[in-house]
């Protein structure tokens, strides 16, 4: 079984002006804080750590959009704050402060940071799908990999079995998983496979932003391919805007169109993923280019 | 101590055994579960002279609504002689002498319950009271307590239907037997007691206020009149009750209410009518019928 995803995009006209994301002075402490810890850190400071009194900057001074059917690819070693940004985007954690407005919610006029549990359930039930790095935090493994999808179908509002087992079907299919592993638990799924059916668990209620989180660490190459490859077909069919978390410039360079470097909790620099790759200005991004063999 | 004395009043405790502030206490948690239907109110569970979990709940319900011109039916899996029931009944006769209790569901003002909601159709004037062991309907999908109120809070019941949705994938039906989900008033999934699925159409819109109580837990919920109860299903997979496949009670004949089965010595199954005071009735009008 296949069905076709149908496009999340809308008015092409408005959109192509229109940003779906915008994020602003997008800034995560840990600790108290003081009133140098943006000059005792970051980048040049080459450390997150306040030295004046303690606290960790995971992210800060991040400002971006992403516009629909964009993939934006987010790079940077460990500890530069990517998988922050990401996970303070779909509500798993507060931002110390920053906002950010998704054209999709309340028609961009409401700071997504600010709003309350039930507008967060929208979000991520509705308008966001996270992959994350571990399944496990995606997906509940002692649930059936069709129940997993079906979680996302109920909170919809589905009440029809044999409607909730077509969708799920067809999106497990897409993804390349058997259908007949549907009613099977995904915690007896390899690492690709369970990443698959995070993607499927992602697309069920059609998103328009999905994030993924290191969704290929851990994978064999082969495998890593393949779900590349299935990642890429499927923004192009459905036509979802994506940003993709990697410290892998490989998968950056393969998914997206524009590339954002991250160091230290600071975005050093950004720009087309091509011109990233081709003719790095940060010192930072010289380094982690010549270190790939890509 | 002679025989006596073991059922004659006790005068040293305060009518309906529980302090007056106690009562008090109940009595405001349980009018916020009525003006809330399906909402659990924590409460100050109070000590009994029963084991926790063995009735406190209904029982501190029961001791707090009661007072002169009261009549009391206890019953525990659907009959009032079982042990559970009988001590119940004796600790409220004991503590509140103006109190009578009756084995007639249609003479009671205060029915406490266990397990079953009785046949005869309950009226406008009498209460219901519930002895529930797990409040929470949540539970089996969510550990944390902290958890489950926040998607009570946010009316979060999705994981709820994966579980069902699960039971039908596994079993190609919901299977759950007891404390069947339901969602009260359009609001709250609510743990409908160990009652059988049998008994759930009998709380919706109901004409008798339900009372449910979790001592253990320290939980109150209620179900006024009138209130929509609709228990959870699929549209493709419809909620149903017990089906005794056309099989009547051994001693009445009745096959519109819900049957025990019992294996007899010799390996038979015979069914007979889970509502005892039920089946007496039915049987002694039968047999004033064929005089």
């Amino acid at each position: 079984m296949s069905i076709e995803l149908e496009a999340t995009t809308r008015d092409q006209s408005l959109e192509v002006e229109t940003p779906l994301l915008v994020v602003e002075n997008l800034f995560k402490r840990y600790g108290k804080g003081c009133a140098h810890c943006l000059e005792l850190t970051g980048p040049e400071q080459d450390t997150n750590h306040c030295r004046n009194c303690g606290a960790l900057i995971a992210c800060a001074e991040v400002n971006f959009e992403i516009y629909p059917g964009e993939v934006l690819g987010v790079v940077g070693e460990s500890g530069s704050g990517k998988t922050t940004v990401l996970r303070c985007l779909y509500k798993d954690m507060e931002p110390t402060s920053g906002r950010a407005f998704l054209q999709a919610f309340d028609n961009g006029q409401t700071d997504i940071f600010q709003t309350n549990s039930q507008q967060t359930r929208y979000l991520q039930d509705f308008l966001m799908g996270m992959v994350r790095q571990n399944p496990a935090m995606g997906l509940r493994l002692h649930i059936t990999a069709g129940g997993n999808i079906a979680e996302r179908l109920l909170a919809a509002d589905w009440r029809k079995v044999s409607e909730i087992r077509e969708r799920s079907s067809g999106l497990l299919d897409r993804m390349e998983v058997p259908i007949k592993r549907m009613d099977d638990y995904p915690a007896f799924f390899s690492g690709g496979m369970q990443q698959r059916v995070q993607i499927a668990k992602a697309l069920a209620n059609q998103p328009v932003l999905i994030l993924l989180d290191e969704m290929t660490t851990g994978l064999d190459v082969s495998v890593q391919a393949g779900v590349i490859d299935l990642v890429k077909e499927v923004q192009r069919e459905s036509g979802v805007a994506i940003i993709v978390v990697s410290h892998d410039l490989g998968v950056i360079r393969l998914l997206s169109e524009r590339t954002l470097v991250m160091k230290n909790g600071r975005i050093v620099e950004s720009g087309l993923t091509d011109q990233i790759m081709e003719d790095p200005q940060h010192a930072y991004t010289q380094l982690l280019v010549s270190s790939t063999n890509y | 101590m002679a025989l006596q004395d073991l059922v004659a009043p006790q005068q040293s405790y305060n009518y309906a055994f529980l302090d007056e502030g106690s009562k008090k206490e109940i009595r405001r948690s349980l009018l916020k579960a009525v003006a809330v239907p399906g909402y659990q109110v924590p409460f100050g569970s109070r000590e009994l002279p029963i084991g926790r979990g063995w009735g406190t709940g209904g029982l501190q319900i029961t001791l707090s609504l009661i007072g002169k011109g009261d009549i009391i039916k206890v019953i525990d899996q659907g009959t009032d002689a079982g042990v559970n029931a009988v001590n119940i009944r004796r600790l409220i006769e004991r503590t509140t002498p103006d109190v009578t209790t009756t084995l007639e569901t249609a003479e009671a003002t205060v029915i406490q319950t266990r397990h079953r909601i009785p046949e005869e159709k309950l009226r406008a004037d009498q209460t219901l009271v519930f002895q529930v062991p797990l409040p929470e309907p949540l539970r089996l999908v969510e550990r944390s307590e902290n958890q489950t109120r926040r998607m009570h809070a946010d009316k979060n019941y999705s994981r709820m239907w994966v579980a069902l949705y699960e039971e039908v994938v596994k079993h190609g039906l919901i299977a759950r037997s007891t404390s069947y989900p339901v969602l009260v008033n359009g609001r709250y999934i609510m743990a409908t007691s160990p009652i059988p699925r049998w008994d759930i159409d009998k709380l919706h819109q109901s004409d008798h206020l339900s009372l449910f109580g979790a001592g253990r837990e320290k939980r109150l919920y209620a179900v006024p009149p009138r209130t929509e109860v609709i228990p959870l299903a699929f549209e493709d997979y419809p909620f149903t009750v017990e089906n005794f496949n056309g099989m009547g009670c051994v001693r009445c004949g009745s096959t519109n209410t819900y049957l025990d089965e019992i294996v007899t010595d010799d390996g038979q199954k015979i069914f007979m009518c889970s509502d005892t005071a039920w089946c007496d009735g039915r049987v002694a009008r039968q047999s004033k019928e064929s005089v």
